[in-house]
């Protein structure tokens, strides 16, 4: 057992399960869409993406792009939040929680390729 | 650069890392703790609000308490949070400076700069394996004539010197070792306008080891390399190098002929010096007792091609363990009495030639006191002692980097100029001195250039055209456009026709196509004659004496019969 190897699974499967909870739920309704959560599911996946820096493999390449394509979409979506709760008359409105939500269930798509790939690739060691 | 940038990601793994949780951790602290707004009720940060804070306490910016005053809960965590996220940044600042000071990672930077500038280059250029005293003069040379190199040198210092260098080309230089291919390659051995390479250096085993690596990836490739010792040299060959300039060797034949023959040594002096410098008066070096100063490969050399020509050698050698012929004096050469012992009153001719130029010099001015009359050749060795040489007066200097530098510029920029020389080595010399003679004449004390014309449809469009069809003599080429009867200050001096060399062609010998001719003069001879070769009314014009004016119009109105049948009368 190689510890580098189970950070670097426990923080991609993080990311994914924190992205998951955030998602799952109404669309619109902000009462079932934890704030905290997102945010631990931003934090995690920024170092799953530092994480996986620096590695030249074609797998390793495809991994770095869906880790950046989940911090964009989770990153886009905690902006809309912020602006919507501090910077509009309204304050957050049904549409802007369905906006977030629906970014956040875009990055965990991103997440869930993510994860596929570290199961490829550990099932093609065969050891 | 990609290779770069992966290794910045790499190394900062870590800092990240940390940056990331330590600006998570106090975020989160900042939501959690909670707060009073400004009427007293309670009142909770949020994350947009945190991250606000943060990102101005962090960075040691610092705004004050927003939105509102904070109570003295948070001012603690602010503290902690604080020396946490400062800490952070000043590990990922340090360590990304450190990362840019680390040798290995700016070797990668330079290199990847090094191929990339290589790979943007657009016109024909030479890679130069070493850029020692040979080496920058040989770049010299080529930047002179508006050719393009690449430099490769093991020596840091070396390449910082092509950025001092005054020259007109960016040269793109790497420091690395060319005995590996992949350097090489990275240098451009698979530019398709890569057109040669010279190796330099002062190793024989890596110049051996540039020439199997061209050869193997690139059979069209000219290699000239350097080369001390014959087995190296013949190794070379075997690998299809296309000339092995041994700087020794080459010198002692050099210096044979100058003694034997002068004029064929002026000849391959004015035809090879670079154009506008001042010719080099005839020398007539004497023949009879020599004594020759330092014995090492140079001085064998020189004294194999004193001998031969009928000279009596004296060696004067200071190292014991070196093997001198039985006549020798043991010492420096720069003492009085060694130099008498060695003969110096009856002697002609001195030798100045070890490796030391301090000492060449003494020896010269040692030896002219006791000898005026003495005709001295001194070995200048480095570039800086030019003045020191020229200000002690010797009747000729040889510089061994110079030596190859012309033997490598005739291999790669007038190979026909090097084969025309060494055709006319055998001849006589009142054949040389009537050359010269005749050079002389047109070229005033001015060196001549010298270039080779081509009878083709793609060089030479409108001769190739005629040549085709009427008999156009040599003559044609050495009229002036301007007035046929005034000849061009141009010298042919040989033909080269189906791998025969025709030297000295009489004027009205006929050109066939597909002929190289070598011409010596002014440029303004080969601008003309670029003209003529070029333009279709110029060369009828020169064949006919008529000047014909251009067009289909022109042509109907004077009722001009066609340039053919005008010629074929």
């Amino acid at each position: 057992m190689n510890l580098e190897k189970v950070v670097f699974g426990f923080f991609i499967i993080l990311a994914m399960t924190l992205n998951f909870g955030f998602f799952i739920g109404d669309m619109a309704d902000p009462v079932q869409h934890n704030v905290y959560e997102m945010y631990a599911a931003i934090v995690v996946s920024l170092i799953a993406t530092v994480l996986k820096f620096g590695d030249r493999t074609q797998v390793g390449a495809l991994h770095l792009a869906t880790s950046l394509v989940a911090d964009l979409q989770l990153i886009a979506g905690a902006v809309i939040w912020a602006y919507a709760q501090h910077a509009t008359v309204e304050g957050v409105t049904p549409s802007t929680v369905s906006g977030v939500v629906s970014l956040s269930g875009g990055a965990f798509l991103a997440n869930l390729v993510s994860a596929a790939l570290l199961i490829i690739e550990t099932a093609q060691l065969r050891r | 650069m990609n290779s770069a940038l992966f290794l910045v990601l790499r190394r900062m793994r870590a800092p990240l890392c940390v940056l990331i949780v330590s600006y998570a951790v106090a975020m989160l602290g900042l939501v959690m703790i909670p707060g009073v707004d400004a009427e007293g009720h309670p009142w909770r940060m949020s994350f947009f609000h945190a991250f606000y804070v943060l990102s101005y306490t962090a960075t040691t910016i610092g705004f004050g308490e927003v939105p509102y005053a904070f109570t003295n809960a948070q001012r603690l965590w602010m503290i902690a949070s604080i020396y946490l996220t400062v800490i952070a940044w000043i590990y990922a600042i340090g360590k990304l400076l450190q990362l840019m000071q680390d040798p290995a990672f700016r070797q990668v930077f330079r290199t990847s700069a090094f191929a990339r500038s290589v790979r943007r280059l657009r016109e024909p250029f030479y890679i130069v394996c070493g850029y020692g005293e040979t080496g920058s003069e040989l770049v010299d040379a080529f930047d002179h004539r508006g050719v393009q190199t690449v430099v490769i040198d093991v020596n840091p210092a070396r390449v910082a010197e092509t950025e001092l260098a005054d020259l007109h080309f960016d040269v793109p230089a790497l420091e690395a070792d060319v005995r590996s291919p992949e350097t090489l390659v990275q240098a451009g051995l698979h530019h398709p306008k890569c057109m040669g390479i010279i190796a330099l250096t002062n190793d024989d085993r890596a110049n051996l080891a540039v020439a199997a690596t061209a050869k193997l990836l690139r059979r069209d490739l000219r290699v000239v390399c350097r080369c001390e010792s014959s087995d190296i040299a013949f190794n070379m060959a075997s690998f299809g190098t296309d000339h092995v300039v041994n700087p020794y060797a080459l010198f002692g034949q050099h210096l044979a002929t100058a003694v034997r023959r002068p004029g064929h040594f002026l000849l391959r002096e004015w035809l090879s010096a670079a154009p506008d410098e001042l010719l080099r008066e005839p020398l007539f070096p004497p023949t009879g007792r020599w004594i020759l100063c330092g014995f090492g490969r140079f001085g064998r050399e020189i004294a194999r091609g004193l001998e031969t020509e009928g000279n009596r050698v004296a060696v004067v050698e200071v190292d014991p363990r070196i093997d001198t012929p039985l006549a020798s004096v043991h010492g420096r050469g720069t003492e009085a009495d060694v130099l008498t012992q060695a003969g110096i009153p009856e002697a002609v001719g001195l030798v100045a030639g070890t490796a030391d130029d301090v000492n060449n010099l003494s020896i010269t001015r040692t030896a002219r006191r006791m000898n005026a009359d003495l005709f001295v050749v001194i070995r200048q060795n480095q570039r800086a002692s030019g003045m020191l040489v020229d200000a002690v007066g010797a009747d000729l200097v040889v510089q061994p980097t110079m030596v190859v530098v012309h033997a490598c510029l005739a291999a790669l920029m007038a190979p026909m100029l090097a084969r025309f020389l060494d055709t006319v080595s055998d001849f006589d010399n009142a054949w040389a001195n009537e050359l010269l003679a005749r050079i002389a004449g047109i070229m005033g004390d001015r060196v001549p250039e010298s270039w080779a014309l081509e009878v083709s449809e793609r060089a030479t469009p409108a001769l190739a055209r005629a040549v085709a069809t009427v008999d156009v003599p040599l003559a044609a080429l050495l009229g002036d456009p301007r007035d046929r009867a005034e000849p061009l200050p141009a010298i042919a001096l040989a033909i080269e026709r189906d791998g025969d060399l025709v030297v000295l062609p009489e004027d009205r010998e006929a050109l066939q196509p597909g002929d190289r001719v070598l011409f010596c003069g002014r440029g303004r001879g080969r601008r003309a004659q670029q003209l003529t070769v070029g333009n279709d009314n110029v060369l009828r014009y020169i064949l006919t004496g008529q000047d014909i004016p251009g067009g289909w119009i022109w042509e109907r109105l004077t009722a001009r019969a066609p340039v053919e049948e005008e010629l074929a009368r």
